[in-house]
């Protein structure tokens, strides 16, 4: 298992986007793409719990729920089926819209990042997904998922895949 | 990792922290401080639905950290059989108490009126419960859902109305399915007018080196998930082993008259898998996902009108309230399970508790006036529905001695010999041999999964083993578990945590430990247990064994008393208690 999964998914996302690995320059260009988290299957949750932990373990080097960007929730308990909230990685991303100061900026490729230093923990990104796949840690800063795929090898029934999406602009 | 203790006095109202670094040092986390926590706190001879009484629930260094260590402890005097009481349960208990920050809670006294504790954090409430008193199980669950926070990492607990009527095996019933089953920690709870007990918590664990954990968490994962080791929780589930003991001559059938039953094809693990199994689910922090739920789909008219029950199910109460009562079809014991579960009572006592009273009533030693005109008949869902109702409610003298447990209901009417308890608990499912009986007498908590005698006895239909080598076998299961109840971790994955991977998770949260500590940690939390069950009046040496452990053949063939009064001899002396 790559041992910060994290930065290498980082790396070969930015790989991906930038320099798409067309051998024969003479064949059109294939269209630029950008690596997001789909909750393929939201049924086949058992409730693990294991996304949460590996984000937080590998993204943060924490054993927390609270800092994990992936939520699981029981809807009325688990007698019900299993509530996976994950960022969508909207086309036109509400949460970067909603940012007054430009911590969360939309980056050319249509790909969120965050920018913790001109964050005021305002909340209001939190407010404008309805999802609710923001949240706000401890330390009162958006938690935001970075689309690396981390928790992705710690879900035991695929519920979770990575996908590539055309980046904004292809 | 601070290591502390929260306490809530429940006669006072009052709650307060304490750090108990050196408590856990010393013997580690959960049954290691709980037996402690429980010396301290309840004193020789103490009624165990006595407001001195108290609740202990505790968990250990890896839970949440790492993959399967999804146990939490609670430690009691039993009001069952008078000793120690002691009884595990998953759900996301152990992470609700790691993320609020608490090792250790330990619950005294006696609240004024119904109430229900409300822990969040540092913040602990104890609120009015009148209006919920009466109501079922998984009612109770729904309600204080809406009413407390902590969505997605909090921990519901609470007990039906066996538990508030003080049935001696009523449960704790943990989030959805799963239980502090055994032992009558329900009759705790409702003795000391607590209904339920809400937990969860913001707390971020740091670990010393965030790599190391990786790497070793990693590994732990990937036995986990990526070999045999855990395979049959993952697919048939517990409920396998219906088909399995039943060609081993080991399941016990109609109150252990028989060890195989006919009509075990019904009830198999792979019936129940095929037409009701509806899906699967995981205690938090743990892959596999060994909890099975049945939907139980049945017509309430002729117009095309059902109700679905979701009912989980595994062994044991397959085994309790089927193969032992005679039930012939799945839905018939999920039906009884439903009950169980509704009114909070321990599946296995209960079913053991009823396949006496069949016999019994039977016998004649007890009348149809008695079981006020409900029928105990093997096989009869609709008798031992009402008869499981009854119990929770204790309406007469007779139910109220069912409530008692079996060894309690047979001194009253009679029929100990085949009243089927060891250590005044009601057995669990195997009629394997030897191992079984001498392993579930001689466990600190009369459990199965004490030492695994069960195990020992199908190794030995392998491979025949003489009396001392499965007297060896059980010691070092007694002591080897002391260590991973310790952690907490699921028995189900014992497979995973081999002494070196136990060493290395240590390792990773910054407790280091030798081969020598653990084992010696193991044998003193034994010990310690002992101390306490001795001092309640556990007597190896006058403990009674039912004859018809005797009388019905079991997988290793027709067990002796010679054999049995051998192994306890072998036992006692490497105890070095002659």
């Amino acid at each position: 298992m790559v041992e910060s999964r994290a930065e290498a998914m980082q790396v070969e996302a930015g790989r991906t986007m930038l320099e798409p690995e067309d051998k024969d320059a003479a064949t059109p260009a294939k269209p630029k793409l950008r690596r997001r988290l789909k909750v393929a299957h939201p049924e086949r949750c058992i409730g693990c719990l294991g996304c949460m932990f590996a984000c937080s373990r590998i993204r943060t080097g924490t054993v927390s729920l609270q800092n994990s960007a992936i939520k699981v929730q029981t809807q009325g308990g688990i007698e019900g089926d299993y509530r996976v909230i994950a960022c969508r990685a909207c086309r036109d991303p509400p949460c970067a819209r909603a940012c007054p100061t430009g911590a969360l900026e939309k980056r050319p490729n249509g790909s969120v990042v965050f920018h913790k230093d001109l964050c005021t923990s305002c909340g209001e990104c939190e407010k404008a997904c309805l999802v609710g796949a923001i949240s706000f840690g401890k330390e009162k800063k958006p938690i935001k998922c970075i689309h690396c795929g981390a928790c992705v090898d710690f879900c035991p029934h695929d519920v979770l895949t990575m996908e590539e999406i055309p980046a904004e602009g292809a | 990792m601070l290591r502390k203790v929260l306490y809530i006095d429940l006669s006072k109202s009052e709650s307060w922290i304490a750090e108990r670094q050196d408590l856990f040092e010393d013997w580690m986390g959960g049954t290691g401080v709980g037996i402690r926590l429980l010396q301290e706190e309840c004193p020789a001879g103490t009624d165990p639905l006595s407001l001195k009484s108290p609740i202990i629930f505790s968990i250990g260094p890896l839970n949440g950290i790492f993959p399967v260590a999804t146990k939490t402890v609670a430690t009691f005097k039993s009001p069952l059989t008078g000793e120690l009481g002691e009884s595990y349960a998953g759900g996301r208990l152990s992470l609700a108490l790691r993320f609020a920050g608490h090792e250790a809670v330990v619950i005294r006294g006696k609240a004024e009126r119904p109430v229900y504790i409300s822990i969040n954090d540092d913040d602990v409430k104890i609120k009015d419960a009148s209006s919920i008193w009466g109501i079922d199980a998984p009612t109770t669950g729904v309600i204080l859902r809406d009413k407390e926070p902590g969505v997605g990492r909090r921990s519901i607990i609470r007990i039906g109305p066996a538990g508030e009527n003080l049935v001696r095996y009523a449960c704790v019933v943990v989030d959805t399915y799963r239980h502090f089953g055994r032992l009558g920690l329900g009759a705790v709870f409702g003795s000391k007018n607590l209904k339920a007990l809400v937990i969860s918590g913001t707390e971020t664990v740091e670990v010393p080196d965030p790599k190391r954990y990786r790497e070793v968490y990693n590994r732990l994962y990937a036995t986990t998930v990526k070999t045999d080791v855990m395979e049959k929780y993952h697919d048939i589930g517990t409920s396998v082993n219906i088909s399995v003991l039943n060609w081993l001559k080991g399941l016990p059938t109609k109150n252990f008259q028989l060890s195989a039953f006919a009509e075990a094809e019904k009830i198999s693990g792979e019936m129940f898998a095929e037409k009701y199994l509806m899906r699967r689910f995981s205690c938090a922090g743990c892959p596999i996902g060994c909890v099975h739920i049945a939907a139980l789909k049945s017509a309430f008219s002729t117009h095309h009108e059902f109700e679905v029950r979701k009912v989980s199910y595994d062994y044991e109460p397959i085994y309790s309230l089927g193969s032992n009562l005679g039930i012939e079809s799945a839905e018939g014991i999920l039906k009884l399970i439903d009950v169980c579960e509704r009114t909070g009572l321990d599946v296995m006592s209960a079913g053991v508790v009823l396949s006496w009273a069949t016999e019994a009533l039977d016998k004649g030693l007890i009348t149809s006036a008695d079981t006020l005109n409900v029928s105990l008949k093997w096989n009869d869902v609709d008798g031992y529905t009402k008869a499981l109702e009854n119990i929770a409610k204790s309406p007469n003298e007779f139910y109220s001695a069912l409530a008692g447990g079996a060894d309690y209901a047979a001194a009253k009417y009679g029929g100990s010999e085949f009243a089927m308890t060891l250590g005044k608990n009601e057995v669990s499912g195997y009629h394997t041999g030897p191992a079984s009986i001498v392993g579930q007498l001689v466990g600190v908590r009369h459990s199965h999964l004490d030492n695994a005698g069960y195990s020992i006895d199908q190794k030995a239909a392998k491979k025949p083993m003489d009396p001392e080598a499965m007297v060896n076998e059980i010691i070092k299961e007694d002591n080897s578990r002391g260590v991973f109840n310790s952690l907490v971790g699921c028995l189900f994955a014992r497979g995973v945590y081999t002494e070196d991977n136990i060493i290395d998770a240590l390792g990773a949260v910054g407790i280091i430990r030798s081969k020598d500590d653990l084992q010696d940690l193991g044998k003193r939390i034994f010990d310690e247990k002992y101390k306490f069950k001795v001092q309640e009046g556990f007597d190896l040496t006058h403990a009674h064994i039912p004859r018809r452990f005797y009388e019905t053949v079991s997988t290793l063939g027709t067990v002796t008393p010679e054999t049995v009064d051998e192994m306890l001899r072998l036992y006692r002396r490497k105890r070095g208690w002659n």
